[in-house]
């Protein structure tokens, strides 16, 4: 069945986006500039223009759905050469608060698993631990020889380390997770 | 209106009709039809006394039949002259001999319902038309009710409404049960750009005032939303994007891209089916009112006014201007200018600028005393025509006419008619009619020229 449009505010989700980082996604007019330069777009479910559209047209539960949201790499091109200077990686990043706010997780449960292990990883070291986070990753989503012949070739160029790597000082890596925790602390707690 | 009609050179025909015209630029005869008013204009003191006090009341056909009217009317408030007209198929006299009131409570003693069609000659030199435009009648669409539906109006229905002084005096209502509308969709290209049911052309005028109306209607109810479901926004004149911003940005306008798929009713709901393209969606909305913007078309009676001026129109019944870049404003037909939606889709400053240079254009014609025309035109040797008049009827110009010579009829071409097409001249038996500069000597001779070189003087 097609949406009803109309059966609430149509504004609402608009304005929830904007009220949380104070970007406007009615100003934009679908040119299409931040999909057709955006890196990741071939893996993305939706393009980041119909992101910005389901915004517009408060199709809040498509947009919060959509692996878009979680495939962003925050790389930002989209917002520097957006024509109406609107922060659409800023807006993907609102959206993700949004989901773990709510505890919407990605369709694709991979995604979700990749960053728990990334952010433990700097969580514990303040920095990546590629090694360990491609054999976390890799077991977690149960393909053990994933990128396996990688492995040698980044040893020889020093891109893999054997042992972690620490920072010196892990308290401010520390302070920046517990502050992120009260963004997206549930909103029953608030 | 007024001052034009006010001032001692210009001479304001309404209620009026042009039945014939004749001639040629600087020449031309017109016979104009003064449609019978039954309302003495020199005695008519435009009181209203009539109006008021008429009984029949019959659906405005300025107020698109939101409003009533009476069987003496202006059609508008700001009408010019301020002086009623007798609809003689609704006046009860008329139908049935009986009432009179307004000829007994008229203080100027003008109502005259003896009165008869008048036919009045004017020698004109130049002709503008500016016949303007009509609507494309939506209800061919049986998707979206042809038609049934109360609620499912058009942009001038909403124009209307929108005025304070209109028959709602400002108030959207759904016609239907004269509830305010709050859910409000408009409909683009209704006609237009649609080879299958409409006209391929794009009407031009919608975008931007269904942009206007959407932003009226958010000063006129607060909590009301417009949709519009569009296929391009085209917005092309200063300040013109802007102003659909504006409406996006500042009256809340939802648009959506995508044309309405149906429109039907579900209880006092009108239900429009579309898609959003750009977000991949189908879409639905409970509509209070639906407003199509109609496409722009040629009036119906166009073509018999192109024939009367002898004026090439196109496949839809727009006059055809001389050169589509460089005389937007000149007919073919010397003397003739146009301008307005006669022409093409226009918008008001579109319109007004067209005004402005075929007024100039037309004055051009008076400020010499002699005109100035190409010399490539035909030539009749009146020694050598038969008199057959077939060149006559080959000229699509009506350029020829049957003269004395003597003492028989020989063809002669107007020159200042002529475009030296060359119709004629291959349709002349006897050889008579030649283009000049083309006879067929000094085609030979041109034809000629590179291989016999050494022959050819130069003068």
């Amino acid at each position: 069945m097609p949406e009803i449009l109309n059966r609430g505010d149509i504004h609402a989700f608009k304005n929830e986006v904007l009220a949380l980082i104070g970007q406007d996604a009615s100003r934009c007019i679908q040119c299409g500039k931040c999909s057709s330069g955006c890196p990741i777009a071939y893996e993305m479910e939706h393009l980041p223009s119909q992101i910005l559209r389901f915004i517009q047209l408060n199709m809040r539960d498509k947009a919060l759905a959509s692996n878009t949201i979680w495939l962003c790499a925050v790389c930002e091109t989209c917002t520097v050469r957006c024509p109406e200077s609107i922060d659409i990686a800023g807006i993907m990043d609102a959206l993700r608060k949004i989901c773990r706010r709510e505890g919407v997780m990605p369709g694709d449960k991979k995604i979700a698993k990749f960053n728990e292990i990334f952010l433990n990883s700097i969580r514990g070291n303040g920095r990546v631990y590629e090694l360990g986070l491609v054999m976390k990753y890799n077991m977690a989503t149960a393909q053990p020889f994933k990128d396996a012949l990688l492995g040698p070739v980044m040893f020889g160029k020093g891109k893999l380390k054997v042992a972690p790597d620490k920072v010196q000082d892990i308290a401010p890596v520390k302070a920046a997770f517990s502050k992120a925790k009260t963004f997206i602390a549930p909103k029953a707690k608030e | 209106m007024t001052e034009s009609s006010q001032d001692e050179n210009i001479e304001v025909f309404t209620y009026s009709e042009i039945e014939n015209i004749e001639g040629f630029i600087g020449n031309f005869d017109v016979t104009i039809r003064k449609k019978a008013r039954s309302v003495d204009m020199a005695k008519c003191t435009g009181c209203g006394e009539c109006v008021q006090k008429c009984p029949t009341k019959v659906p405005s056909e300025f107020d698109m039949g939101l409003g009533k009217r009476k069987a003496i009317y202006t059609p508008f408030a700001q009408a010019v002259p301020n002086v009623p007209v007798i609809d003689r198929d609704h006046c009860l006299k008329f139908l049935k001999d009986k009432c009179g009131v307004c000829q007994k409570v008229c203080p100027a003693d003008a109502v005259d319902y003896t009165q008869k069609d008048e036919m009045v000659q004017r020698k004109v030199g130049a002709i503008i038309v500016a016949t303007g435009f009509s609507l494309f009648d939506w209800t061919v669409y049986e998707e979206y009710g042809g038609g049934r539906y109360k609620d499912v109006i058009t942009g001038l229905h909403l124009e209307r409404m929108l005025d304070t002084s209109g028959p709602t005096e400002g108030k959207v209502i759904r016609p239907s049960d004269g509830r305010e509308a709050k859910q409000i969709v408009f409909v683009q290209c209704v006609g237009s750009r649609d080879e299958a049911k409409g006209v391929p052309y794009c009407s031009r005028i919608c975008c931007m005032y269904t942009a206007k109306q959407t932003i009226l209607l958010k000063d006129h109810i607060p909590d009301s939303q417009s949709y519009v479901f569009y296929i391009d926004i085209r917005a092309a004149g200063k300040n013109y994007e802007e102003f659909v911003k504006k409406a996006q940005r500042e009256s809340g306008t939802v648009y959506i891209r995508g044309r309405v798929s149906k429109i039907y009713d579900r209880g006092d709901k009108l239900i429009v089916q579309g898609a959003d393209t750009l977000a991949g969606e189908r879409v639905e909305i409970e509509a209070d009112l639906v407003v199509l913007a109609t496409a722009v078309v040629p009036n119906p009676d166009a073509v018999k006014l192109a024939q009367m001026l002898n004026m090439p129109y196109d496949q839809y019944g727009f006059y055809t201007e001389a050169h589509p870049k460089l005389q937007p404003v000149e007919s073919v037909t010397a003397g003739v200018f146009l301008t307005g939606s006669c022409q093409f889709p226009k918008d008001i400053p579109d319109s007004v600028a067209m005004t402005g240079a075929a007024s100039v254009r037309a004055c051009a014609v008076f400020s010499q005393d002699e005109l100035t025309i190409e010399p490539k035109i035909a030539w009749v040797d009146p020694e050598v025509c038969s008199g057959c008049f077939n060149c006559m009827e080959a000229c699509p110009f009506d350029a020829i006419i049957s003269e004395e010579y003597q003492g028989r009829y020989v063809a002669r071409v107007r020159e200042s008619v002529c475009h030296g097409c060359g119709n004629c001249a291959a349709t002349c038996r006897t050889k008579a009619v030649n283009v000049k500069g083309f006879t067929d000597e000094e085609i030979y001779a041109q034809i000629e020229a590179p291989f016999f070189e050494e022959e050819v003087e130069v003068a």
